[in-house]
């Protein structure tokens, strides 16, 4: 149960001036489970690379199994192999086409084949998921609602496909902290829920220290790391920032603390924990 | 992919022509035009033929690319020779069958028209290979500025052409992850009748145009907040003005029209 991607090179407008090598050589296995996050520098290929796992984007070089599946190859079941794969895209909610949320969520589970009855269930599933009162939202314009409830709308209508791998790039751009923590609360819920492997791109080092229990770390089109995000974060500075990247504010904080004295125990990586520490050792409760 | 498509063609180059002032070389093409239909003998149309392959080679693009752009106009260009072919009026003819008589006086235009076009194409691809878009219609502005007295908005209409080129690419690329959005969907845009395909456009074409929408919102206050009102009095960052260079393309041009019209009237 696995994406597979062996030794992929992806180039971009090959044969014009324009020509950009976006991947070089990425060989990578995620398994049902796991909770990836992909950080790396604007333009050093992080969504290229997420494209390529369920088939949006076929390899210059190189083969991308779904499942022991060869998305190149010629197996009847290809298609249903990329439908495993669910993908919200950066700013999701700007594809949202339908007249009513419900018309929208349900557009990927009928392509997928489900009955009618099915395909209610899975967009009454997905929105509460998602956070989104049936009864009041989902004969409701998609046009109507705020930007943060759009995204919503968009990312149910991901998630109502049943994806075995589900793939967000970038979910909380633009949102702000509330509607931030809304989602990722929600993609935890899931995550735990459905026992799915996630993989998130991101931006930011405490969204990928917190949530993931794997990080890939892409820098110039390739693969610059890919391990724990303690391993990371904790012992790998040098290269983070020879990638234009840091470790993420509360390793920067415990750090600090530390040299000011502050008896924190090593290795506090999340938000929660060390808050919890800082709390512990100051005796508050 | 979308992406593939490269926008107005512009191959960034250093050549003579890429350096050239954009009136120039849009003046330039329509004088070759003239000269073009000038041509009616056998010397016309060889010397036509080397001074645009010699434009080619002075331009550097690749060879291949530029006579790939004469393929979407292929079907025209094959349809104006078998009509000359098989249509053109002659005394010697060549072959005949039933009704169908091919005559080496039509055999001669049918090659002759279909050059004309082939030289055409050639040479106007030349200018937009070698002519960034927005260049272009900088120079388009300064040609029609003569004619703003009688009415013609020419800032107007530049702003216009500017503002959607600008936009094109932006659009290729929203369209380009709409798709792919869709398609992770499960959208199938490939199966079915005409109207079926029509129909599963819909889920692209309607946030499509809900972008674009509000990009042109959004562009317009933009403008305005800039204080935007029109071309009034408006200077530029970039002056087009002319070289020596310009000079000498402008001789270059009456000198080739100055030959084909010796050879028209006085052929050797
Ligand atoms: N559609 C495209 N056409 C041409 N180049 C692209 C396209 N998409 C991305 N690129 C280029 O490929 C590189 C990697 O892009 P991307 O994967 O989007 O990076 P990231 O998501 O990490 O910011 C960038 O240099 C970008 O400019
Ligand atoms: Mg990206």
């Amino acid at each position: 149960m696995s994406i597979r991607l062996e030794h992929v090179d992806f180039i971009y407008m090959q044969g014009t001036p324009y020509e950009k090598q976006a991947l070089s050589d990425v060989s990578l296995t995620i398994n049902k489970g796991e909770f990836v996050a992909v950080i790396g520098h604007t333009g050093s290929g992080k969504s290229t690379m997420v494209q390529h796992l369920n088939g949006l984007l076929q390899p210059s070089k190189g083969k991308v199994f779904i499942e022991d599946v060869d998305l190149a190859g010629k197996a009847p079941n290809i298609k249903a192999c990329k439908q495993k794969v669910g993908m919200v895209f950066q700013y999701p909610e700007h594809q949202i086409f339908a007249e009513t949320v419900f018309e929208d969520i349900a557009f990927g589970p009928r392509n997928k084949g489900m009955s009618e009855a099915e395909v209610e269930q899975q967009v009454h599933e997905a929105m509460d998921f998602v956070g989104l009162d049936y009864e009041t939202y989902a004969k409701r314009s998609p046009f109507q609602l705020s930007g943060g409830q759009m995204r919503r709308v968009a990312i149910a209508g991901v998630v109502a496909m049943k994806p075995d791998y589900l793939i967000l790039d970038e979910p909380s751009a633009g949102l702000d902290p509330g509607a931030k923590e809304a989602i990722f609360e929600r993609i935890m819920k899931l995550y735990q829920a459905r026992k799915i492997a996630i993989i998130l791109v991101t931006h930011s080092m405490e969204e990928a220290a917190r949530y993931a229990n794997r990080i890939l770390v892409l820098s110039k089109s390739r693969i610059l790391m890919d391990g724990t995000p303690r391993e990371i974060f904790l012992h790998h500075r040098d290269e983070l920032r020879q990638a234009s990247l840091d470790i993420p504010q509360t390793v920067q904080l415990v750090e600090l603390l530390r040299q000011g004295g502050l008896k924190l125990p090593e290795g506090l990586l999340t938000e929660p924990a060390v808050v919890a520490a800082i709390k512990k050792v100051r005796g508050l409760h | 992919m979308l992406s593939d498509i490269t926008l107005g063609q512009y191959y960034p180059g250093n050549s003579v022509i890429h350096h050239l002032d954009p009136r120039t070389k849009i003046l330039g093409t329509l004088l070759f035009i003239i000269a073009i239909f000038m041509a009616t003998n056998t010397a016309g149309y060889i010397f036509l033929c080397v001074f645009v392959m010699a434009v080619i080679l002075a331009s550097r693009l690749p060879v291949g690319m530029v006579f790939r752009s004469l393929k979407p106009l292929a079907f025209i260009i094959i349809l104006t020779m078998a009509l000359h072919f098989f249509m053109g009026e002659g005394e010697q003819v060549l072959f005949e069958w039933k009704f169908l008589r091919i005559t080496q006086e039509g055999l001669a235009m049918g090659i002759k028209m279909s050059l004309r076009l082939v030289l055409l194409l050639l040479i106007s691809s030349v200018l937009t290979f070698t002519t960034s878009p927005i260049v272009l219609t900088d120079g388009i502005e300064s040609l029609l500025n003569p004619f703003k007295r009688i009415g013609v908005p020419a800032h107007e209409l530049a702003m216009m052409m500017t503002i959607a080129l600008r936009f094109i690419p932006t659009l290729i690329e929203e369209t380009d992850r709409i798709i792919k959005a869709q398609t992770a969907r499960g959208a199938d845009f490939s199966s079915g009748n005409l109207l079926q395909k029509a129909k599963n456009m819909l889920p692209v074409l309607i946030p499509l145009f809900i972008s674009a929408f509000r990009r042109a919102d959004e562009l317009a206050i933009a403008m305005e907040a800039r204080c935007y009102r029109g071309g009034e009095g408006r200077t530029r960052m970039h002056e087009l003005a002319y070289t020596k260079v310009d000079v000498g393309a402008f001789v270059l041009i009456v000198v080739v029209m100055a030959i084909m019209a010796a050879l028209r009237w006085w052929p050797l």
